[in-house]
């Protein structure tokens, strides 16, 4: 898959004046309010914060396209991996569901997996009769992974099933659930890259794409795990809560001090520690990212990139290669996941929707320039601020554009579906980028 | 032993709606393979084409119905049809015009084509949105059953009944006719061989002064109309709602890729390998095991997976075939 990208000079001013104008739009956003910007630094912080996770996730889409030409279209599904970390991890213990199953899963889980891993050895090593020999050994195996597996999720979802109904967690500090999103994308990863990093571009587009679909089926039925689609709610939070803090007569004195109210200081206050943790995740992994780039590891995955024949015959391993890159880029996808779940405090799969969560951050890398790190992270926040913002400004523009129409069915129909305006903005800032500046805002250098 | 219950238990709730169900993937699947074969690029844009072929012709039928036009026992919008086809294969070519031409001529990087229908997904997808909003619509008219659960089980004293929805045997028979065209057409006209001649050989075919413009418009317009008949189908046998149409796109493309990318026969084939799969992995057993080992009561649904994970399926069965046959059971084409 070449992509014959050949870097050219460009304004070395050109990023941080980008990250300027971001800024300044960060600033109206928390400051004026009219039309267009609401004036609210609880927004405007929630905006940014929103951003900085998807800039997390479009680093780790970068890391697979821009290092090493790796089309992912099942984002969403490696950010909803992620998103099981925090509630395994950091939910107070079920009482009574791992009595009731807990072993038995994990048991069937292992006889699942050994079943696969047999197969695969059997179709290796067997010469004759392979074919007859893989079949029993699947047949078998999925009788006995579903009569161990199928009593244990009755079990583990009859116990308390209103509250709970699932395994509940090991109630375990949140910020350690990152780190484990992180693992569980990325082993994940190792398995769906063994089985399709072997297909071409547009094959593997549309494989990963499934994966995608199918991580998320799961997590939405399989109550004993996440809830499905009943939801986990309150998670623990590793900042304070808005209550506490509306209850403290210092922070309500340290509030007042500086004009604001406490309820709207403590809503400034938790998103403010929120970024903060944020920015130290997202930071540290530009930093290894950027290390990595200007290594020799990174000059040889862009070798790769660029002509894999050429790369493939001076002795690289290009299929071991990928295989590395596409782990490392959905470990950071997991660990995003993780940060959003953790910030939100719930875990809904039903929210999990590709077309937000996959196809979004593709416009994001692609708009701030595949192959930059920096170029990502501008896009992600950029894009996230326009789709939230467009959902303002579309019924604005078209309340200006249909005020010559008289009042009647066609206005108000045009009126009610301004909401969907985001799509056909995301769509139309994608294909601009794409035809006039295809190597994105930041371009790689 | 009653094998007469159980065929007709297999026929009621596996073989019909598994039919009608890969007639509508083939159409969808025909659509996607024609673009690979003649434009080179997966097309992601391709289930929101369907949803906004759908759009149009369910707005046509309501205005039709609205001045009391309908077609008898058949759905209105079998006569909403034509508008909705025009009106998706104007704005397909519009956006070829406007998005895709730019990179065929610069012979950009296929995956760069991939990347703008992502573009043009999202455009369509709001343009839909726009027309006729977010909401499930059903725009299914005429008589609703060709055979329905009384008169077969009074016409053959069985105990099992069988009904049959009028929308599954109009996809079937529709299905066959648009094939039979589109394979006539590929096969005997000039315009057909010329884009089966662009497709096995993009040089040799310009050599040979075929022009590929012309191939291209006409390869839009027949995968506009497939995408339409095949959304509308679909739309009559279940119900209309945008998100679903994106959600569909995966069984699509996996009929497409098991039957091999740009092999029309192929996706033909694809299209009902996933549906029969689906469903039979999907369907509970135990009614037609019952009627075959009577006494015999197993502890389960005899399910193997859930309904919920119908789209997991296709995509097993596509990983499956990818890895034994890399481009598909009919020899596919990779770019």
């Amino acid at each position: 898959m070449s992509t014959n990208r050949q870097a050219a000079a460009s304004n070395p001013w050109r990023a941080p004046i980008l990250f300027a104008v971001l800024a300044v739009l960060f600033i109206l956003e928390g400051t004026v309010r009219n039309s267009m910007f609401s004036g609210s630094w609880n927004t405007a912080l929630a905006i940014l914060n929103m951003g900085l996770i998807s800039a997390i996730t479009a680093l780790g889409v970068n890391m697979q396209w821009g290092y090493a030409g790796l089309f992912n279209v099942g984002v969403v599904g490696f950010l909803a991996l992620g998103g099981v970390a925090p509630v395994l991890i950091s939910l107070e213990p079920v009482e009574g569901a791992w009595q009731a199953g807990g072993a038995r899963i994990l048991i069937a889980l292992a006889v699942g997996v050994g079943t696969l891993a047999l197969a695969t050895q059997a179709w290796k090593r067997l010469k004759t009769g392979r074919g007859l020999a893989v079949l029993v050994i699947l047949v078998v195996g999925f009788v006995v992974y579903r009569g161990l597996f199928d009593p244990a999720v009755d079990a583990i979802e009859s116990n308390n099933p209103a509250r709970h109904g699932n395994l509940g967690g090991l109630g375990l500090p949140v910020l350690l659930s990152w780190a484990v999103g992180g693992i569980f994308a990325a082993a994940a990863a190792w398995a769906v890259g063994k089985v399709a990093l072997g297909l071409r571009s547009d094959y593997l587009a549309i494989a990963t794409l499934g994966i995608g679909e199918i991580i998320v089926a799961v997590l939405k039925n399989e109550d004993w795990l996440a809830r499905g689609v009943k939801n986990v709610t309150s998670i623990p939070r590793p900042v304070p809560y808005e209550i506490d803090l509306q209850q403290n007569p210092e922070f309500v004195e340290f509030a007042t001090r500086w004009g604001f109210s406490a309820a709207e200081a403590s809503g400034i206050w938790v998103k403010l520690c929120y970024m903060l943790l944020f920015l130290v995740v997202l930071l540290t992994i530009i930093l290894l990212a950027e290390l990595a780039l200007k290594s020799p590891w990174g000059r040889m995955m862009r070798a790769i990139r660029d002509n894999e024949t050429a790369a493939e015959a001076m002795g690289k391993d290009v299929t071991a290669r990928h295989l590395q890159v596409f782990i490392l880029g959905s470990a950071v996808i997991g660990i995003a996941g993780a940060m959003m779940i953790t910030q939100d405090g719930l875990m809904a799969p039903v929210s999990y929707n590709p077309l937000r969560y996959t196809f979004l951050i593709w416009v994001m890398v692609i708009v701030g320039g595949s192959g930059n790190n920096w170029g990502a992270v501008l896009g992600a926040i950029l894009i996230w601020f326009l789709w939230i913002k467009v959902e303002v400004w579309g019924p604005e523009l078209i309340g200006l554009l249909t005020s010559p129409l008289p009042d009647g069915g066609l206005k108000e129909h045009l009126m009610d579906s301004s909401a969907h305006m985001r799509f056909i903005a995301m769509g139309l800032v994608l294909l601009l980028v794409l035809r006039f500046a295809p190597r994105g805002l930041v371009p790689e250098n | 032993m009653d094998i007469l219950n159980a065929l007709v238990a297999f026929l009621n709730f596996v073989f019909i709606p598994a039919a009608a169900y890969g007639a509508q993937l083939a159409l969808g699947a025909l659509g996607v393979t024609l673009v690979y074969g003649i434009l080179r690029f997966s097309n992601f844009a391709h289930g929101d084409t369907m949803a906004f072929g759908t759009a149009v012709t369910i707005l046509v039928t309501w205005g039709l119905q609205a001045i009391g036009i309908s077609f008898g026992p058949l759905p209105t919008a079998l006569l909403a049809l034509p508008f909705g086809i025009a009106a998706t294969a104007a704005l397909v070519l519009l956006t070829d015009r406007a998005v895709y031409r730019f990179y065929r001529v610069k012979k950009a990087a296929p995956i760069i084509l991939v990347m703008a229908s992502v573009g043009v997904m999202f455009l369509m997808n709001g343009i839909t949105r726009l027309l006729i909003g977010v909401d499930e619509q059903r725009f299914s008219d005429g008589t609703r059953f060709v055979m329905d659960v009384r008169t077969f089980k009074a016409m053959t004293g069985l105990k099992e009944g069988l009904a049959l929805k009028t929308t599954q045997v109009l996809t079937v028979v529709v299905a066959m006719i648009v094939v039979w065209a589109l394979f006539r057409f590929l096969n005997r006209t000039k315009s057909g061989k010329a884009m089966r001649a662009y497709s096995d050989n993009e040089d040799l075919a310009l050599l040979s002064g075929i022009d590929p413009e012309k191939v291209v418009r006409m390869t839009w317009i027949i995968a506009a109309s497939l995408a339409t008949i095949a959304g509308v189908l679909y739309g009559l046998d279940k119900a209309f709602k945008p998100f679903n149409y994106f959600q569909i796109l995966l069984p699509i493309f996996a009929a497409a890729i098991v039957g091999g990318l740009g092999n029309p026969l192929g996706a033909i084939a694809g299209g009902f390998v996933v549906a029969f799969s689906e469903v039979a992995v999907t369907y509970p057993w135990l009614k037609v095991a019952r009627y075959l080992f009577p006494g015999w009561e197993p502890e389960g649904l005899l399910q193997l997976l859930g309904t919920e994970y119908k789209f997991a399926v296709s995509f097993v069965i596509l990983i499956a075939v990818l890895l034994f046959k890399p481009t598909g059971l009919f020899r596919g084409k990779s770019v």
